[in-house]
């Protein structure tokens, strides 16, 4: 049997040693590099007199310490100790060690990594790439062997530009047929975490597939494969296609000349050939696909935004019950409550999921000649970074949401876990573009729902949930 | 890293599904810049009754008595008992150097987030998989006070008080370098000269990777 799925094609093109046991040795093409995971990792290097063995695969920049205001102040937000030293530390560090690009902050460029790694064609189809943070998994929209990795990989990485690892198991996710109007890649993403759980997708990499995956826009593809670790996935997969070709096109790290056509014939036969066979095969009618909204503390944890709040009463094995208790009783929320009649305080348009171009498009399209609701006390729009900010300035979404009373930030990770000022105070409930909604996530005692940017800016108008459909 | 090869061990129960990262070490302690000093952060908001910071002297902090790890039965627990995807969420490797900074050196669960199973080696803790049924079990033998497991690399074993056993799985290569306390990345380097073959030609095939 030689078809292979397009994760083997990605896997065995990096093996560099197998052992007996199936560990191997994988070669890393891209190591992406923020402020939070890597000092400790450099610390190891420093402490064994080692250096990078390819310091030229690094892309790196700070972005979750970062403040989203005031960058004209000189001292603006690192007036937190801890988190200046932080970031001046990724600074030493990339000086004393070299890096491909660096963005720190307040760089014209700068933005979350995951945000900035695709824009700049750092990203490319056919690469291994790695960061230490889970949210690499969102570079496998471009049919690159993407994810996240501890500390200790970062500093393993940095040493021999490999990683120890072992295959995963293949899942096809494929979504099929047209979505309804107001469904975003963030719905189809959050349906399937539903379906298949938070961790549905653990020891897999998951290929997505489907008409209603091709359909969507790279953002949007970016958009799913950053939401498969919440199913659990270290990785998801798209295959390339003429859209992947087409948007690194021209990109700033992206091949140029002969070498592009050469890259483009490769890329071309990364896809699942047509008798693969998969582990694992889900499949989604993409009509069914109603706009999501989180009502827990967990990803899977989501309805359709036309439902009611789970009572634990209709639970039948004991453990699930106290789980819904304990998630309702955190939430503030009584049982049964309609998902629309949920009022919010606060909401947040950004993160590495939600954050890019067509997401802030998407939230201006909702916000535009609307007001937020008296109740709701801040409105965050922080774009992915500085090219993204530009791009919605030069498009006047900046001004529709300032309109809206809307605050439009600099770029970086913001109230997605609040390491910088952003954040939710006890008891506050947010609707957030964001991907996680933990206890404390956002904030100490923060409550989060979990939504698409149109969903949260008509939240945001509302002053409660409501379905996009009808607003 | 520290070698493991075998534990007698106080056990702690920790009965919530879907223990996330975030919950193991909060991100406000995320911005130290070193590897150690986690272990009293170590799940601060289900700890503590105030918001914990960087640097705080816990000594003194109001405690959430009903909090498994604050009950007096459970001081100098090795064995952390969970459920099932314990560590799912972010990749923060903040979350092992907290648990073994605490005093934990095996933790037992039904299943694990991949990411944070795979730190857990790299720091000296052996993450245990066990079929849910004989987790149930421990949950209840465990009521008992002063319960402990015996758990055996070696042998890839688990045995209760009443000596019972029950086996589970680790490569050989993550057993080897746990054994031994090994460094991967001297390890690793072994194979520098397989390293260089292989890149050389990947990047005769794909130059573009290596351009700038
Ligand atoms: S935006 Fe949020 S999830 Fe994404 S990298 Fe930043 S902190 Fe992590």
């Amino acid at each position: 049997m030689t078809d292979k799925t397009l994760y083997d094609k990605l896997w065995d093109s990096h093996v560099v040693r197998e052992e007996a046991d199936g560990t191997c040795l994988i070669y890393i093409d891209r190591h992406l590099m923020h402020e939070v995971t890597s000092p400790q990792a450099f610390e190891g290097l420093r402490l064994a007199a080692r250096r990078p063995w390819r310091a030229s695969s690094v892309v790196a920049t700070a972005d979750h310490n970062t403040p989203t205001d005031h960058w004209d102040d000189p001292d603006s937000g690192l007036k937190d100790p801890i988190s200046r030293l932080q970031i001046e530390t990724l600074d030493a560090n990339i000086k004393d060690f070299g890096a491909l690009v660096y963005f720190p902050f307040k760089h014209a460029n700068q933005g979350i990594i995951h945000v900035i790694g695709p824009e700049n064609g750092a990203t490319l189809p056919g690469m291994t790439v790695v960061c230490g943070d889970s949210h690499t998994s969102t570079h496998g929209a471009f049919g690159a062997l993407a994810h996240g990795i501890g500390t200790s990989e970062v500093e393993h990485v940095l040493a021999t530009q490999t990683l120890v690892a072992k295959r995963s198991k293949r899942m096809l996710i494929k979504v099929d047929g047209k979505v309804g109007a107001g469904v975003t890649a963030k719905d189809i993403a959050l349906a399937i975490i539903g379906k298949i759980g938070t961790a549905g997708g653990t020891g897999y990499a998951i290929e997505f597939g489907g008409s209603a995956i091709r359909d969507l826009s790279m953002e949007g593809r970016m958009t799913v494969c950053n939401l498969a670790i919440e199913g659990g996935a270290r990785a998801g997969l798209i295959a390339p296609d003429a859209k992947t070709f087409e948007y690194l096109k021209g990109r700033p790290l992206a091949p140029k000349g002969a070498d592009w056509d050469r890259a483009v014939a490769y890329w071309r036969t990364l896809t699942t050939d047509a008798d693969a066979q998969f582990d694992a095969v889900v499949e989604l009618d993409a009509a069914t696909i109603q706009p999501q909204v989180t009502w827990g503390t967990s990803p899977e944890q989501v309805l359709a935004v036309g439902g009611r709040v789970p009572n634990p009463a209709n639970e039948a094995d004991p453990q699930k019950r106290a789980g819904i208790e304990r998630a309702l009783q955190y939430m503030g929320l009584a049982a049964d409550t309609p998902i629309t009649a949920i009022p919010v305080d606060k909401v947040f348009i950004g993160s590495c999921t939600n954050s890019r171009i067509e997401d802030l498009r998407a939230a201006a399209a909702v916000a535009k000649g609307k007001q937020k609701a008296a109740s709701v006390k801040l409105v965050l729009v922080v774009p992915g970074s500085g090219m993204v900010k530009r791009q919605a300035e030069a498009e006047g979404l900046d001004k529709v949401f300032v309109a809206a009373g809307f605050e439009w930030r600099e770029p970086g990770c913001s109230m997605c876990l609040a390491m910088n000022a952003d954040r939710l105070e006890p008891g506050e409930r947010c609707a957030s573009t964001s991907n996680r909604n933990f206890e404390g996530r956002q904030g100490a005692g923060g409550r989060t729902h979990l939504v698409s940017p149109a969903m949260a800016a008509a939240a945001a108008i509302a002053g409660h949930f409501v379905d996009i459909r009808n607003f | 890293m520290k070698a493991f090869t075998q534990l007698n061990g106080l056990v702690c129960p920790l009965d919530r599904a879907n223990v996330d990262t975030d919950a193991i070490i909060p991100k406000q302690f995320l911005k130290s810049i070193k590897r150690s000093g986690f272990g009293p952060y170590l799940f601060d908001e289900w700890r503590y009754s105030d918001t914990g910071q960087p640097g705080m002297d816990c000594m003194n902090r109001p405690l959430k008595k009903d909090f498994v790890l604050n009950q007096p039965r459970y001081q100098g627990a090795e064995v952390l008992l969970a459920r099932d995807n314990f560590g799912c969420g972010s990749s923060r490797e903040h979350a092992p150097w907290a648990i073994e900074d605490y005093g934990f050196r095996v933790i037992i669960a039904p299943s694990f987030a991949d990411i944070f199973f795979g730190n857990c080696y790299k720091n000296g803790i052996l993450p245990i998989v066990l079929p849910t049924e004989t987790v149930d079990k421990l949950f209840k033998e465990c009521a008992a006070e002063g319960y402990q497991l015996n758990v055996d690399l070696e042998k890839q074993t688990v045995t209760t008080p009443s000596g019972e056993s029950f086996a589970f799985d680790i490569t050989p290569h993550r057993k080897h370098c746990l054994q031994n306390g090994l460094d991967e990345i001297g390890l690793t380097l072994q194979h520098a000269d397989v390293i260089k073959a292989f890149e050389a030609k990947h990047r005769a095939a794909q130059p573009w990777l290596f351009a700038n």
